[in-house]
């Protein structure tokens, strides 16, 4: 924690630029770094993309394996996120099991993921009750400069519109590997996450490492192509009710921008 | 009549709920609340010395918080081991406290927060930070308010407040909300499911008018609970001069 | 005149206790216009300032009160005392070695041994350190016989009352010694078990009643009704 501690100038200044509508870097409030995304790194997963926003760094892979469905839902493929904070993206991050915060970007994308239903998880039951498709979203953060809910989530929706399943036939319960150059995963839905942060009075998008630890709170809202909300987490800090409706309003106006990057 | 619930409630319709303070004896501060099906249990220890030491901030406290489910406390037994969603819940209680708290009060020490759900039936994490903020009050650790918490959700097409196991289970959107009583502030905001832009209006403004009513009920309880005299002594004198 | 008592309102986090031109004294803070409670206490006033006497939390130490610790660990040079606050306190050796500690020629545990009770005066103490006892003055050192318990530092003065009223009742009726220390350890020393277990009782019945008015009415009607009737059962 210590390592990470922000000087109190620029946290002073971070806040009394907010409160002008001005942000350190110069950006505008509602305004993104510099998005970059990569498809296809990774030759061995079905799927992969590694996202950049300024210097936040993410890489996602997905893989489809089969597995068992789970007891509530015995007739759908199985969506199973998980986030690595690797220790080589930031001084701060340790070896080991994933800690809270890992668990809780993980469980945040997912939920964007399930909840828009971009996967139409019906079609990949294989055997109802015995054997579905499960399809792992693995994200590993590579570089750590803020804004991990937003790098994350623009990585794994981006990787699974990289991923390309064999072709196959399901007989008798069982899938049959065909022959055939392998086609893409059908998704419905494209869900992006905006985090907004909350500081002198003003309310911005996407911040840095060092405005995540200075504002008073961040928001993050996952939202699909209709502007429908399929995901929300407050992080620290509290809000009114007038500003989690203006965050929507902002949510809305900068997903388009985002889901535009994905083309 | 409008819209019944499975449980005959109108969709605006909190559960029944009972609160009691001070219910564990070691505990700095305790507080036990039941809503509908849902019971939980919370223990506030500290301010107290931090262990491991190097965990310790020289700016203030830091807040420990585990949210956590007992093993019968689920229709199949839970694994005892702290899961996925316990971890994240634990996380996102401590937030929906902390902008209650002063942290810098009391330098070098941790404020420990221990919520175990004893029976589950919906809005667990709702009932806990409720309970938690009645414990840190019953501490005496100083707070900007309390802290009441209610999800709203969207069951069957409808917007509905306070959801059960059966709505929360069945439910196409869940959002739980936490609110400062001082501020009017919202200190918990998740969303789990799928809502239009009006529906989750809606659906914010009805969690929110739940939260109010379940502060009246906080009140209440602390109100009866000082305004008591010690039972147990009070009986004893009693028995005294009835012989 | 009403009393200053009856004036004081209970009143818990977040309450709104004053608007207007007043300042947030201790456990109170201002919003705007605003004075709100932050803990459970009686609300009180004196001028403009507006403050809350808590009847919850733990005793946060101050440089010159007597507290009553509980010895938890011994070190080479120093004692470490639980004294019921969010800081351990530290006793050290030379403060209690009056001739100069000597590591080779003195023993720590022969002084105090763990679970000792020791009555002390907090001699340093700030935001970086923890608490530092001495045990030199008159009265201080080890409590060795008696009974202990415990009260909330909140109510302290209520179980002092005004100008020692209530513990100079507590005492003539029981004829108990009583030292209160600030961090809310008790030690009651009596002629008899039952009047050291009475004072007990009473301490607790205080606990729970502090913030109820009438309370030395009460309390002498219980003492007395006690008294009666253990004096009754030696007959």
């Amino acid at each position: 924690m210590s390592i990470n501690v922000i000087p109190q100038i620029t946290r002073e200044r971070i806040l009394e630029l907010a409160g002008k509508g001005r942000r350190i870097d110069g950006r505008f409030l509602y305004q993104y770094r510099p998005i970059r995304i990569e498809r296809g790194l990774i030759k061995k997963a079905d799927g992969s993309a590694q996202v950049s926003i300024g210097s936040t760094k993410v890489l996602v892979g997905v893989k489809i394996e089969t597995g068992e469905p789970f007891p509530d839902t015995p007739d759908q493929g199985v969506l199973m996120v998980n986030a690595e904070l690797v220790p080589l993206a930031s001084p701060v991050f340790e070896p080991g099991p994933p800690n809270e915060d890992a668990l809780e970007l993980a469980r945040v994308v997912d939920r964007g993921l399930r909840e828009s239903k971009c996967l139409r998880f019906e079609d990949l039951c294989i055997n109802p009750g015995r054997k579905v498709f499960v399809v792992f979203v693995d994200i590993y953060v590579l570089d750590y400069d803020g804004n991990l809910f937003d790098a994350s989530a623009l990585a794994s929706i981006a990787a699974l519109m990289d991923t390309k399943m064999k072709p196959h036939r399901i007989e008798a319960g069982e899938v049959l590997w065909l022959e055939g150059e392998p086609s893409p995963l059908n998704l419905q839905h494209y869900p992006v996450s905006i985090t907004i942060a909350k500081a002198g009075g003003a309310l911005f998008v996407d911040p840095s490492l060092e405005e995540e630890q200075s504002v008073d709170a961040l928001l993050t809202i996952t939202m699909d192509e209709q502007n429908r909300l399929c995901a929300i987490q407050k992080g620290p800090g509290s809000f009114t009710s007038e500003e989690v409706f203006k965050s929507v309003q902002i949510a809305k106006e900068v997903s388009n921008y985002l889901r535009e990057s994905l083309k | 009549m409008g819209y019944r619930r499975i449980d005959g409630r109108a969709p605006d319709e909190l559960r029944p709920i009972k609160m009691a303070l001070g219910v564990l004896d070691k505990a700095d501060g305790s507080a036990y609340v039941e809503q509908g099906g849902t019971k939980v249990l919370v223990a506030v220890y500290g301010p107290r010395e931090v262990h491991p030491r190097h965990l310790a901030s020289p700016e203030g406290s830091i807040i420990r918080c585990r949210y956590h489910m007992a093993p019968f406390s689920t229709q199949e037994r839970k694994n005892p081991a702290p899961s996925r969603r316990e971890i994240e819940l634990s996380k996102v209680i401590r937030q929906a406290l902390t902008p209650a708290m002063f942290l810098e009060l009391y330098p070098r020490t941790t404020i420990d927060i221990f919520a175990e759900v004893l029976q589950a039936d919906g809005g667990t994490r709702c009932a806990c930070v409720t309970a938690c903020s009645l414990a840190l009050a019953d501490a005496g650790i100083p707070l900007k308010g309390l802290v009441a918490s209610c999800a709203a959700g969207k069951y069957q097409d409808q917007i509905m407040l306070d959801l059960n196991d059966v709505e929360d289970k069945g439910c196409q959107a869940d959002l739980p909300v936490a609110w400062l009583s001082t501020t009017g502030e919202i200190t918990l905001l998740q969303l789990n499911g799928l809502l239009t832009e009006d529906e989750f209006r809606e659906a914010l403004s009805l969690a929110l008018k739940g939260c109010r009513q379940i502060y009246e009920i906080q009140r209440e309880t602390l109100m009866n609970y000082y305004m008591a005299p010690a039972k147990e002594l009070v009986s004893e004198v009693g028995q005294e001069g009835s012989k | 005149m009403a009393t200053q008592q009856e004036e004081r309102k209970l009143v818990f986090p977040g309450d709104l206790i004053a608007e207007g031109d007043y300042f947030a004294g201790e456990n109170t803070f201002k919003r705007e216009n605003r004075i709100y409670a932050t803990r459970i206490g009686l609300a009180s006033k004196d001028g403009r300032r507006i403050f809350v006497i808590a009847l919850r939390g733990t005793y946060e130490p101050k440089v010159g009160d007597t507290v009553i610790g509980k010895v938890i660990d011994i070190g080479f040079t120093n004692w470490t005392l639980d004294i019921l606050s969010p800081y351990i306190a530290i006793l050290n050796a030379s403060d209690v070695f009056r001739r100069g500690f000597d590591p080779h020629r003195d023993s720590l545990s022969d002084v105090f041994g763990i679970g000792d009770i020791v009555l002390a005066e907090v001699a340093q103490f700030d935001r970086t350190r923890d608490p530092l006892l001495t045990v030199r003055g008159p009265g201080l050192g080890k409590l060795t016989k008696g009974r202990l318990e415990r009260i909330t530092p909140a109510k302290i003065p209520r179980l002092i009352g005004k100008k020692g009223s209530m513990i100079t009742l507590l005492k003539n009726e029981t004829g108990c010694q009583i030292t209160i220390g600030k961090n809310g350890y008790v030690h009651i020393l009596g002629k008899s078990r039952e009047a050291e277990e009475l004072v007990s009782l009473a301490i607790r019945k205080i606990e729970a009643e502090a913030h109820i008015p009438g309370l030395t009415n009460r309390m002498t009607e219980f003492l007395r009704a006690r008294m009666k009737g253990s004096e009754d059962k030696e007959r």
